[in-house]
């Protein structure tokens, strides 16, 4: 899928109203098939761009063109269609606790099912050996029939990221894949996800705490610094000096002593009170 | 060091302050008193003493003759049937009812606020529910002897629709303060609301909703009891006629029937709900 977004603003929408976008004045082209990771210190707005993407967020400036086409002007039915070719992975796993990682997983294909073949798929999975297979690539095909409030934390985002095999998407946007991996699987997860981009010619934006893997995996960097694009350059012309200027006062982040923990808001829910009348 | 003597309080600073509110509530209740005609002392009056005497004394020897017996057992196989059904009937208009309401599965609120449509229509069935559940089922259960005639349809049908509004608003309560993460991502990667609530939101509060079903349950066994008295067969329909016979030895052995009902009710929801916990 193209991307093209001309001088585009967004803020989050919890922001008061006349704060500072989180994302200013954006103009960014991506190709089809491109692989893109998003660097720059916590607060970048490296989240925010993926949402507005995604389509999860409204711009409240600028352009924005997915394949040629304004998603915002489209109607909301339209707008809903069009989500379903786009694929957002938080980078807290969405998974209800006590599902099956079978049914997590099968649950990116949505989109693309309908409601009979869905609930159909609820009591009998549809097609478990995709799901095995997506699993497999992430080496957690033993946990098919897991629930996932089983899994650890890293298997559960691997999880979450095996899903986007199976999405009928033409654009993966990866929030922080790897920040629950050790450094060996996190180099298998980026490997499965480039190399299966590449396979199905979806186009691939990944936002990354870890630099080094973004300069090594990715072919093209973009650099985000306070809601501004600092630099977007192929990875082998991203300089040592253009880094430390990136995370100027972020050092720490960019030598990797803070992974930053996905925020487990799994929120125990406010006990129901029971009262007969 | 400080060179002034510390000295012991005189009294509790938050002394003044708890005669105050007590008094405050004492002087709020006397009307209330007044209003209900609430004096406990007319029951130690020697006479009424004496009719309260009759009363329970009629109460031995329990009525225990075999065909009694098998009228017991006829009307308290009634009552739970009664309460099952009706709250069988009760979740064919709640779960419609719930999911129309539910602002977690609204595709426009992804966005920014509820689109206008959307949010009046919510409100419009939150209302709805409102109505059902704010009539007691026992003025249910009196328009219905009317309509159906004596007997336990009236009080199915009375326990369809006041527990039908109380599912359906706990139903929304229960589904839009829990975590409601995977739904959002469900919708805003592109699968319909339909599809959002059968693979996020039900699963992550499939285990409250059981168990405040059984409760609910418990509840319609009791309230089942009390509707019989306007005709709606079944335990309590037998107790008003044993009582208006002046029958104490029946109306003792239906209460101790009915008193073991409900322990059993009780029972079994709390084993059910800690199995499905």
């Amino acid at each position: 899928m193209k991307i093209d977004l001309q001088a585009l603003s967004a803020r989050h929408p919890a922001a008061r109203v006349g704060a500072v976008p989180a994302i200013r004045l954006i103009d960014l082209q991506i190709a089809s098939g491109e692989q893109v990771a998003v660097i720059g210190p916590s607060g970048a707005g490296k989240t925010t761009l993926l949402q507005v993407l995604a389509c999860a967020l409204t711009p409240t400036a600028g352009s924005l063109q997915l394949d040629e086409v304004a998603p915002w002007r489209l109607s909301r039915r339209a707008l809903q269609r069009l989500r379903g070719q786009l694929f957002l992975a938080p980078q807290v796993p969405p998974l209800p606790p006590r599902q099956r990682v079978v049914t997590a997983v099968l649950a990116a294909r949505l989109p693309a099912m309908g409601l009979l073949a869905s609930l159909r798929s609820l009591f009998y999975p549809n097609d478990i050996p995709g799901a095995f297979d997506a699993l497999d690539r992430f080496d957690l095909a033993e946990k098919l029939f897991e629930r996932v409030d089983r899994l650890s934390g890293g298997e559960r985002q691997r999880v979450g990221l095996a899903r986007a095999l199976l999405a009928p998407a033409k654009l993966w946007l990866i929030d922080e894949p790897l920040s629950a991996l050790d450094p060996t699987r996190s180099r298998q997860a980026i490997d499965t996800l480039l190399g299966s981009a590449r396979e199905r010619g979806v186009t691939l934006v990944a936002t990354l705490h870890q630099v080094d893997v973004a300069l090594a995996h990715f072919p093209r960097v973009i650099g985000l610094r306070d809601g501004e694009v600092a630099f977007d350059l192929p990875a082998e012309q991203v300089t040592r000096e253009r880094l430390a200027a990136l995370y100027d006062q972020f050092e720490h982040e960019l030598r990797g002593e803070v992974t930053p923990i996905p925020e487990n808001n799994v929120t125990t829910p406010q006990p129901v009170v029971m009262h007969c009348r | 060091m400080s060179t002034t003597v510390l000295r012991a309080p005189d009294r509790d600073p938050a002394w003044l302050g708890r005669v105050f509110w007590i008094s405050a509530l004492l002087v709020l209740l006397w009307p209330l008193g007044v209003a209900t005609e609430f004096k406990p002392w007319v029951l130690v009056e020697p006479r009424n003493l004496k009719v309260t005497a009759q009363f329970l004394g009629g109460f031995w020897p329990l009525t225990l003759n075999a065909e009694f017996m098998g009228l017991v057992l006829r009307e308290t196989w009634r009552t739970v049937a009664m309460a099952t059904a009706g709250l069988t009937l009760a979740l064919v208009v709640a779960i419609p009812f719930t999911l129309l309401s539910n602002r977690v599965l609204s595709i426009s609120a992804l966005v920014g606020p509820m689109a206008r449509g959307p949010a009046w229509l919510r409100q419009g069935v939150r209302w709805f529910l409102v109505f059902l559940r704010s009539i007691p089922e026992l003025v249910w259960a009196l328009v219905f002897v009317r309509v159906v005639g004596l007997g336990p349809t009236a009080g199915v049908l009375a326990i369809a629709l006041t527990y039908g509004g109380m599912l359906g608003k706990v139903y929304g309560e229960i589904l839009e303060s829990g975590e409601t993460h995977t739904t959002q991502n469900l919708l805003r990667n592109g699968s319909g609301r339909l599809q959002a609530f059968f693979y996020g939101l039900l699963p992550t509060n499939a285990a409250e909703l059981t168990s405040y079903t059984v409760y609910r349950w418990e509840c319609a066994i009791r309230s089942s009891v009390v509707l019989g008295f306007v005709g709606a067969g079944g335990l309590g329909q037998q107790m008003d006629n044993s009582m208006k016979m002046f029958n104490g030895g029946e109306v003792a052995t239906l209460l101790l029937v009915f008193i073991a009902l409900v322990a059993l009710a009780d029972q079994v929801s709390a084993w059910l709900r800690k199995a499905l916990g």
